[in-house]
């Protein structure tokens, strides 16, 4: 089995969105899930003669990345413990019963099925878009993702309207294929 | 031949005018000729199908990416980063 090679020259355009997205399903703030990858991509650089080869470059990264959320909940919670004030509702028995629509769980909020099943399924979209060729999944990435109008695409791309639909389509046909065997 | 070629086209167009109402970017009069289209054209019917399919996977995902611009400053980071370890 060939060893699986490191190169951090190509990592943010193969890995950052793919990260990104793990990262924001976790910390839930653009800012921090930005700085959590930069810092992965940081200490992957740092640790790279580590890199032993035997697991694929992203599962690399992706553990690295599990050990800065963890640290970064750590950190605010150890500046932040300390000065929260908990209030718990009913410490003594005369309020009981005061605040009972306050402890009913919310319909509207999601269960953490819901989570657990997004999340997997914000994966299995990158990994079938990480299939398609560099420019058709750029462009899907960006109409469809980011929501960009068709005219900032193109002048940022250089490309014709057209042509940009008929990326758009190839890509469409393979991302639907490429779901429908992994997902559907 | 020709009606062949007809039939192509018009597949070609409705197959993008499908593309364009993903977006919503199709026009009312365009949509009326999808509709009209996809009574009789099963393949298109197929393709329009898995398309509405995939928008609301995507949708429903809430995937986020990062912007052009978020993912330049990162790079220019990671490249001074590389050059640094370098020499």
């Amino acid at each position: 089995m060939p060893k699986h090679q490191i190169d951090p020259n190509k990592w943010v355009s193969l890995y950052s969105d793919y990260l990104f997205n793990f990262t924001i399903s976790r910390v839930n703030n653009r800012d921090l899930a930005k700085d959590l990858v930069q810092d992965t991509f940081f200490a992957g650089l740092k640790s790279m003669k580590n890199f032993k080869g035997a697991a694929s470059e992203r599962t690399w990264l992706v553990s690295i990345l599990k050990r800065k959320i963890i640290d970064h909940y750590r950190k605010i919670n150890s500046k932040k413990g300390k000065a929260e004030v908990r209030m718990s509702y009913n410490s003594d028995s005369e309020t009981e019963g005061d605040w009972l629509e306050e402890r009913v769980a919310d319909p509207y909020d999601k269960t953490a099925e819901d989570t657990l099943e997004n999340e997997e399924l914000g994966n299995a979209i990158y990994n079938c878009l990480s299939k398609l060729p560099e420019k058709q999944a750029e462009v899907f990435r960006k109409k469809t993702i980011e929501g960009l109008d068709t005219e900032t695409i193109c002048n940022e791309l250089n490309i014709t309207a057209s042509n940009l639909w008929v990326i758009i389509h190839r890509a469409r046909t393979a991302m639907a294929a490429c779901m429908e065997k992994n997902w559907f | 031949m020709s009606k062949e070629n007809n039939i192509k086209t018009a597949c070609h167009n409705a197959n993008h005018v499908c593309d364009k109402t993903q977006y919503k970017e199709a026009t009312l009069l365009e949509k009326i000729k999808l509709t009209l289209h996809l009574i009789y054209c099963r393949a298109c019917r197929k393709y329009t199908s898995n398309n509405q399919k995939l928008t609301k996977v995507v949708k429903k995902s809430k995937v986020e990416c990062m912007n052009s611009k978020e993912k330049k400053s990162l790079e220019t980071n990671l490249t001074e980063a590389i050059k640094e370890r370098q020499y």
